[in-house]
């Protein structure tokens, strides 16, 4: 099989892609191989949505997948695809008046979740203002390139960004392959197989939080997180979008971890947990701080809290 | 008659069996936390303290240089036990280890940690529908100079317009600088 032929079954949004552009199957399937051997391509491009897989098909899918991970990238990958848990609906939680902006979490991040290293690729943007100047309403304005030798600055503060898992997600409802949606624990997740990249989404989110692979994804090959999840963080396509997803591979497991930005928050200042779980921690934020969200004017409703503790 | 020095006897069996399951449960922590962070070779401090004279003045020390109080206006044996170097005294007189400072702490500064207890104020690792792993104020908090210490920032991030289209070869590649970071705090 040719090369470019063989990388493309990793690269299938092109294929679907290809077919939009061409807007006849005819055409389209010109690009695809035909033949026994390509087997594999056509699987891929026949793939059902995922919430209109079953079980079985579930897993053939990620079989596959494991193999074509395992000959593009060299390294075995586990792919899970735990479902939601019952009676769980996430939340986080962020105390800006702790948090010092020394962008640990940024690359705890990129760690786990299998980020593009080169082009670079963060899930988080750690926000930097002024004590005293207007912000929630203009996060475009803020600064997000301050290399100080020690943070905290004096009269600043700083505002980690990420995912906010909107309970009114606007980027699921400009989605025009439904390849992004939100899950029953409330976590908006996208599937890299059904992405055709036309990021839609990344001009309907008010957050910046969603970002695009321009190049092919590249990562020392050490530094692969082997344990992923199919809608987290399992390596993904050129060409296709993709944000934080609280850890899903992490947090959807009974016990499940915290996510890594706040296991390695030197300050604590990073919450998460069950909002339906009335002793949880965010619960405990919410009826103890006085919490805000960002952008509340826009009806997103986020799940992601911010707070002053102070 | 013969009876009753059985009944007795059983009487104080249950007694102390009582008596050792609730000193037992006293001493289980309630917060389960890492080992306190204390510099290498100092502990346990009755190696030196042992048979040591307390002097309770205000003074300055010939030993122990590095600590220089700089935070309520208070003294040593506010906070450590003077007839007990290995374990810290409450005001109310109550003796508690290290592993419990926390209850030190919490005496003054009350709200903070009733966050903490919650999880909010400081942080816990581990499960987050399981089991907890807390940290102590002192983790992060050196109780003689007690202000959160500056950190060195991780790099900020490549301005996107620089990093669209980049082709690299796999040497080429960064390493996530999270992996050179030394924080005592981990
Ligand atoms: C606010 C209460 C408080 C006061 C006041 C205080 N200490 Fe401490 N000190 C502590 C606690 C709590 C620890 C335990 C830190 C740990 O767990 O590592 C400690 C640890 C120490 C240690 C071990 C340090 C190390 O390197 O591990 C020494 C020595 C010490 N104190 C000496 C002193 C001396 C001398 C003074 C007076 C000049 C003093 N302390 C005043 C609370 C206090
Ligand atoms: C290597 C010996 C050594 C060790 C170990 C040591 N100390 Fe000391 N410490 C001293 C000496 C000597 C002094 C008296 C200094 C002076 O009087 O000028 C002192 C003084 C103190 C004082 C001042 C009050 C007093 O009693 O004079 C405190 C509080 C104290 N030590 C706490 C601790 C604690 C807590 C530890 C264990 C974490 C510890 N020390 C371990 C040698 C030691
Ligand atoms: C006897 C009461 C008392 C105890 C015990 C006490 N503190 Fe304090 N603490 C104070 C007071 C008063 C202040 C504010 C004045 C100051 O900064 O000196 C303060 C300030 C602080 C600050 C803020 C410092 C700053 O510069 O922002 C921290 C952090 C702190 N304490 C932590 C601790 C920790 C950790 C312990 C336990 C090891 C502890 N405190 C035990 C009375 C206490
Ligand atoms: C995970 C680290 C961490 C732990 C654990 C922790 N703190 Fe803090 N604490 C912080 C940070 C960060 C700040 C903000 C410091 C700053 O702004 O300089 C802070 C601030 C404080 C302050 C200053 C007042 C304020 O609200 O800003 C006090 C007092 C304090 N902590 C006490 C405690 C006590 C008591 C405990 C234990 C019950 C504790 N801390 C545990 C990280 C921690």
């Amino acid at each position: 099989m040719p090369k470019e032929i063989k990388n493309n079954i990793l690269q299938k949004p092109f294929s679907r892609r290809a077919l939009l552009k061409g807007g006849a199957l005819g055409l389209a399937s010109l690009a695809l191989p035909v033949g026994n051997a390509d087997a594999s391509v056509w699987e891929a491009f026949l793939q059902k949505h995922f919430k209109e897989m079953n079980d079985d098909e579930l897993q053939s899918v990620i079989k596959r997948m494991e193999k074509e991970y395992a000959e593009k990238y060299n390294v075995n990958f586990n792919i899970k695809s735990t479902k939601p848990l019952p009676g769980t609906l996430f939340g986080y939680g962020l105390d800006v008046s702790r948090c010092i902006g020394c962008r640990r979490c940024v690359y705890a991040c990129v760690k786990e979740n299998n980020q593009s290293m080169e082009p670079q690729i963060h899930w988080i943007t750690v926000l930097r203002f002024k004590k005293g100047e207007k912000w929630v309403s203009s996060l475009e304005e803020a600064e997000v390139y301050y290399a100080p030798p020690e943070v905290p600055e004096e009269g600043h503060f700083y505002m980690p960004v990420q995912c906010q898992q909107c309970e009114n997600p606007p980027c699921v409802k400009v989605c025009p392959t439904q390849a992004t949606w939100k899950e029953r624990d409330g976590i908006v997740v996208v599937d890299y197989n059904w992405c055709i990249g036309c990021r839609y989404c990344m001009a309907a989110c008010p957050y910046g939080a969603r970002h695009f692979n321009w190049g092919q994804p590249n990562r020392a090959k050490q530094e692969y997180n082997t344990e992923t999840h199919y809608l987290g963080n399992r390596p993904r396509y050129k060409g296709v979008v993709e944000k934080c997803t609280f850890c899903i591979q992490r947090t959807r497991e009974n016990p499940g971890r915290y996510p890594a930005c706040v296991e390695i928050c030197p300050v604590g200042a990073r919450k998460f947990g069950n909002l339906l779980d009335p002793d949880s921690e965010i619960r405990y934020c919410i009826e103890n701080k006085r919490v805000f969200r960002l952008k509340e004017d826009l009806n997103t409703s986020p799940k992601f809290y911010y707070f002053f503790a102070t | 008659m013969q009876k009753i020095p059985y009944v007795l006897y059983f009487a104080l069996f249950v007694f102390l069996l009582l008596f050792e399951v609730a000193k037992a449960k006293d001493d289980i922590p309630e917060f389960f936390v890492p080992p306190p962070p204390f510099s290498e070779g100092i502990f346990p401090c009755s190696g030196c303290h042992k048979g040591m004279e307390v002097n309770t003045n205000r003074r300055e020390l010939s030993y122990h240089e590095d600590i220089k109080l700089k935070h309520f206006d208070g003294w040593c044996l506010d906070c450590h036990n003077p007839n007990d170097r290995d374990k810290l005294r409450l005001a109310s007189g109550k003796v508690i280890p290290f592993t419990e400072s926390y209850y030190l702490c919490g005496q003054c500064h009350g709200d903070i940690f009733r966050d903490w207890k919650a999880g909010v104020h400081g942080k816990r690792t581990g499960m987050w529908n399981g089991k907890k792993e807390y940290r102590l104020c002192v983790h992060c908090h050196w109780p003689h100079q007690p202000r959160f210490r500056p950190l060195e920032p991780l790099p900020p991030p490549v301005n996107p317009e620089d990093n669209k289209y980049k082709k690299v070869t796999q040497d080429q590649i960064p390493l996530n600088p999270v992996n050179n970071i030394s924080d005592k705090l981990r």
